[in-house]
């Protein structure tokens, strides 16, 4: 039976995390879910708006709340900030009704209100509980046999726990990648920091945390990464070769989408999940399956 | 408004922000700072802030670049044995900071902060690449040289579209920002 979801893209999704985007919308067929983007979304404020201005940004946040919940539809994002952000601010509403209403005299200017009934929700958690491993296991046309994958979460796809993935060992992406018949390394460091929006202004120390991350992936036999967070995906991609010029070293790891990786296996073809927009080549590593 | 905060103790005013409830429930165990990864590039470490407070050093705390090294991994929240959630108390002082007119100088975050969110209220959504050449003319043009690099390599790959696409709803929410900030301030 087909699955409906209102879906939250998340800004990253139409630039940097292109590839994402695309690989999430191309697995959703074969998976019998429907994503329907939600109509004129704004930015949900993420860590940026809510450290200029805490309050404000639940208000930036709850305007994509209130058309989401004109949907009726559980609203799912692919993005690991927004997916915190947007959960966050829906917290917060609920445990402070004064800060409800102000949001909602605020959001009556855009004939919007928000009665706190919306359920936010990552894509990671609809394909683990919704769609199931077991079902996601019977797509599986090309089989990932033999490749050794360091499954990679970052932060925000565990903690702080919205009920959801163990935040100190996190288990969802083995699992998915057990279904697909990849091999999930052991990774001790697979839900420490990137980095994230960091990289940009204190690029020293974002580049010492993914010159572990490479390392710790390497030292345990992976021949890529797969990682679910866009921000994750964009720093060690478009970053690593900047790792590699400052530490002298010469990591050359693919970090694809999880959601790419599940398009292989389903035998989607390489345009449709984006392999294009992977910096770091990825032909070689997954020259049997593509 | 501005007077009334800065008669009322610092303590009191971060209990009342959200995201600082938790301060009077701290041990000072050390968890959240040796669980950090960026600790070792705050002026103080997190669990010292957390004292600073308890000790009214607003002026201290509000100036220090500490809290902006904060990367939101939220292993201190999660790890925390008291509960006081520390990645929302420092963004929430980070907030607090900005709205009382503190200026740090020792790290560009605020201005990468401001960048972000001057391109969402422009844009309705971030518009990644206009984001970056905004923070890099406003702190240090000479820096976009050397990422240049990595901005080709996004830009070849399809991942930097050069123009911004403006939302219909940006109108919106901007009257919604604007309405909040009257109502809030009321």
């Amino acid at each position: 039976m087909t699955k409906y979801y209102t879906f939250y893209p998340g800004c990253s999704a139409e630039a940097t995390a292109a590839g994402l985007f695309l690989s999430t919308q191309a697995i959703a067929k074969p998976l019998d879910m429907k994503l329907m983007e939600l109509e004129d979304w704004t930015c949900c404020g993420s860590t940026p708006y809510g450290s200029l201005d805490g309050l404000e940004s639940v208000a930036v946040a709850t305007r994509n709340l209130a058309l989401a919940e004109k949907t009726g539809f559980d609203l799912v994002t692919p993005c690991s900030s927004c997916f915190v952000t947007l959960a966050k601010a829906n917290l917060q509403l609920k445990e402070n009704p004064l800060l409800m209403s102000q949001v909602n005299e605020a959001l009556a200017v855009a004939n919007l209100e928000y009665h706190g009934d919306v359920r936010v929700r990552l894509l990671m958690e609809v394909l683990l509980n919704d769609i199931t491993p077991e079902v996601i296991a019977t797509k599986v046309k090309q089989p990932l046999s033999g490749l050794k994958v360091a499954p990679y979460y970052g932060c925000q796809e565990a903690r702080p726990n919205f009920g959801f993935d163990d935040p100190e060992d996190p288990q969802s992406l083995e699992r998915l990648l057990e279904s697909l018949g990849a091999e999930a390394v052991p990774y001790p460091l697979k839900n420490h920091c990137c980095g994230g929006a960091l990289v940009i202004s204190e690029e020293d120390l974002a580049l010492d945390l993914m010159r572990k991350l490479l390392a710790n992936a390497v030292e345990n036999g992976a021949q890529c990464l797969a990682t679910p967070c866009p921000l994750c995906q964009t720093n060690l991609d478009a970053y690593q070769s900047r790792v590699n010029s400052k530490f002298k070293t010469n990591y050359s790891l693919p970090v694809l989408f999880i959601t790419q990786l599940m398009g292989i296996a389903f035998g989607l073809n390489n345009q449709e999940l984006g392999l294009k927009t992977n910096i770091v080549p990825v032909d070689t590593v997954l020259a049997n399956y593509i | 408004m501005e007077e009334k905060r800065r008669t009322q103790p610092f303590l009191e005013e971060v209990i009342n922000v959200p995201g600082g409830e938790g301060v009077r429930l701290c041990i000072q165990c050390g968890t959240c700072t040796a669980t950090c990864p960026s600790a070792s590039r705050w002026e103080y470490t997190p669990s010292r802030i957390i004292a600073m407070i308890r000790a009214e050093m607003r002026d201290e705390v509000l100036s220090s670049s500490s809290m902006w090294h904060c990367l939101s991994c939220y292993f201190c929240t999660v790890r925390c044995p008291r509960g006081v959630k520390p990645t929302d108390l420092f963004h929430a002082l980070e907030s607090m900071a900005i709205q009382q007119g503190f200026r740090v100088t020792e790290t560009r975050t605020p201005a990468m902060y401001r960048s972000f969110v001057s391109s969402i209220k422009g844009n309705g959504r971030v518009h990644e690449f206009g984001m970056m050449l905004r923070y890099y003319l406003t702190t240090n043009p000479l820096l976009a040289l050397k990422m240049l690099p990595i901005g080709l390599k996004l830009f070849s790959h399809r991942r930097m579209p050069l123009l911004p696409r403006k939302v219909k709803g940006r109108d919106d929410l901007s009257k919604i920002v604007q309405k909040f900030r009257e109502v809030r301030g009321r």
